[in-house]
């Protein structure tokens, strides 16, 4: 499955189009539960936990879209964009959507 | 004899209560600093190995080559806020203006992302329509206090045919 966020895949024409298809996870964050981010709140610096889980997290939004655009019969998503947004309190949720194509 | 130790232990107790947030703030002065001024060292060493492979905002690839592969590539980086930095912003919300101590921490948590994202393709040729997403993660005992912030850099990496 090709991936990209330009309008199209350079080099390939598009053949055919299937529509918008996304994927998404919701993380819970929260520094004050975590000690080390506790410490590293005083001195600064990155919280490479919270890196590795935010990884993960997009990996697997990025794999339900995948899922979803492979459903459709597609070999292609063009035009993926992220977006963040608070849900709750301390929670985060990681939209990603694209349109799902078919590539010669 | 006793009232007199009593009052010098609570002396002791309150000198100490009040040298904690000190402790705290030097050493997020003096660590903070450090820690920030080895991180730009290691972007600007980075970004000069990386500086003939363009992130660029394009979405249209004005290139006359034709382009062997395309493919999405993300960076990602959460830098954590330290104490000095929130008592300054504090500080500032009270005067109004620019927060200066936020603006370093938000760049270089912007440039470490994009060097991410470039090294996941280390054979591309360019970067097309790179965009930047920026969260903040909730602080400690407050949930309304910035504890972390998290920025993600993502864009299409093209190699072009030689």
């Amino acid at each position: 499955m090709i991936l990209t966020n330009l309008e199209s895949v350079p080099g390939r024409t598009i053949v055919e189009h299937y529509g918008l298809v996304n994927g998404s996870t919701i993380r819970a964050k929260h520094v004050g539960r975590d000690i080390m981010a506790g410490l590293k709140n005083i001195v600064g610096g990155e919280l490479k936990g919270y890196t590795e889980l935010m990884n993960e997290s997009r990996t697997q939004a990025i794999e339900r879209m995948v899922a979803q655009a492979q459903e459709l019969g597609a070999n292609a998503v063009v035009n993926v964009r992220f977006s963040t947004s608070q849900v709750a309190q301390g929670a985060a949720e990681l939209y990603v959507y694209g349109t799902a194509v078919k590539v010669a | 004899m006793e009232n007199e130790q009593v009052s010098f232990l609570q002396g002791c107790l309150g000198c100490v209560q009040l040298l904690i947030p000190v402790f705290l703030l030097a050493l997020g002065f003096f660590v903070g600093r450090a820690n920030e001024r080895r991180h730009y060292r290691s972007i600007h060493e980075r970004e000069q190995r990386w500086l003939s492979v363009p992130a660029l905002a394009n979405k249209t690839i004005e290139d006359p080559r034709p382009v062997a592969q395309a493919k999405l590539v993300v960076g990602e980086v959460v830098i954590s806020v330290d104490y000095w930095k929130r008592i300054a912003s504090i500080l500032r919300s009270l005067i109004g203006g620019e927060v200066r101590s936020y603006s370093s921490l938000l760049d270089r948590a912007r440039r470490e992302a994009v060097l991410r994202m470039k090294t996941q393709a280390p054979s591309a040729h360019a970067f097309y329509n790179v965009r930047l997403e920026t969260t903040s993660i909730a602080g400690g005992r407050n949930r309304k206090s910035i504890g972390a912030v998290e920025v993600l850099a993502y864009g299409t990496a093209v190699r072009f045919k030689e």
